[in-house]
């Protein structure tokens, strides 16, 4: 793995991302955008199935309509942010808040899927009966949470307290983000 | 006001007793800045909504009024954390901000915005709400925060 990352971080558009001066911030800004397009639209889908907004609209109807911007949303914030990792990609494979980031979004996805195989099989129950099932809106309430503890550890990305290059850090920091620590440096370092 | 004595007060600010503990503090600007970003996205889905709706792309079969009814506690809400979050961030590093350009285009679309949203847009929008105009004020409206949004941003890269 960490080879294909350094292949990555030394093609061409990689260094050309890494070195230019105005891309990465717009590139940033974009995502951040983006990230209030995805949240902002899902945050008013879990509403509606938790009953506090737009209570006129049925689930479905308010999932068809509103679940495509949150799609969107999604797909550029995910272009955007691959284009952000692969500007950076060594220091941010091995981030503990890009890892912790990458994790919570791999937990939302499986919530979300589950969700969504739950709504195919009873949204029209969920429908008729305007009712919706209390684990399905803890599914919801989930998902709120999740997402925003991935766009927390997402801003947290940017700070490098537990970098590799910032040593020494605890045993455990290293070991989950995957840095391998010269330890004869550090060693010849406190017999001095 | 001439600028010396602004710049003044912005000095006062800097060295308020929340400037300097944030200052004082590793972890409390990212926290507060995380959060500041998520009152980014609440307050960006109800600017979203709402104004996808002015403008004719989004619940065509509600009206203009429910949608803003709806959207309008959330907007609220976000407005609320983004502010009580922002204003920390600013006197931990005003005399920065004083400085950056993209700091004073973001206060003013953050003002204009919150006029336009508060004075135009909702008061027009719950009482008759239908027509052309609607959808310039949606314009308009989307415009300003996505201005404010993107160059709040910028403050950090200055």
């Amino acid at each position: 793995m960490m080879h294909f990352i350094e292949c990555l971080a030394s093609t061409s558009w990689s260094i050309a991302l890494r070195e230019s001066l105005y891309l990465y911030p717009w590139i940033e800004s974009a995502h951040v955008l983006f990230i209030a397009i995805f949240f902002g639209t899902l945050l008013f889908v879990d509403l509606r199935l938790s009953g506090y907004a737009f209570k006129k609209l049925s689930i479905s109807e308010m999932n068809r309509k509103v679940l495509p911007l949150s799609i969107i949303g999604f797909i550029l914030m995910t272009f955007t942010g691959f284009l952000l990792f692969y500007a950076i990609p060594i220091r941010n494979y091995q981030n503990l808040f890009f890892r912790i980031k990458m994790f919570l979004m791999i937990l939302a996805g499986i919530n979300a899927l589950y969700f969504h195989w739950r709504m195919n099989q009873e949204g029209k129950v969920w429908d008729s009966n305007s009712f919706i099932p209390f684990s399905m809106r803890c599914s919801a309430a989930l998902s709120l949470c999740l997402w925003s503890l991935v766009i927390i550890s997402g801003r947290m990305i940017a700070y490098n307290w537990f970098d590799c290059d910032k040593q020494p850090q605890s045993e455990i920091i290293n070991f989950l983000t995957s840095c391998v620590v010269q330890t004869e440096f550090y060693e010849a370092l406190d017999g001095i | 006001m001439e600028s010396s004595q602004l710049l003044e007060i912005i000095y006062l600010l800097e060295d308020s007793f929340i400037g300097e503990y944030v200052r004082g503090s590793l972890w409390l600007f990212p926290v507060i800045q995380s959060f500041h970003l998520l009152g980014l996205g609440i307050l960006g889905g109800a600017v979203v909504i709402g104004d996808l709706r002015l403008v004719g792309l989004l619940f065509k079969s509600e009206s203009i009024s429910y949608v803003i009814t709806q959207t309008k506690s959330v907007f609220n809400f976000g407005l609320i954390l983004l502010i009580s979050t922002g204003i920390p961030l600013f006197l931990s590093e005003a005399v920065k901000c004083y400085y950056s350009r993209a700091f004073w285009i973001k206060i003013s679309c953050l003002i204009l915005g919150i006029l336009f949203v508060y004075l135009v847009r909702n008061p027009i929008a719950l009482n008759k709400g239908e027509g052309v105009y609607m959808k310039i004020i949606g314009f308009v409206s989307f415009s300003l925060w996505v201005v404010t949004a993107a160059s709040g941003r910028w403050i950090g890269f200055s």
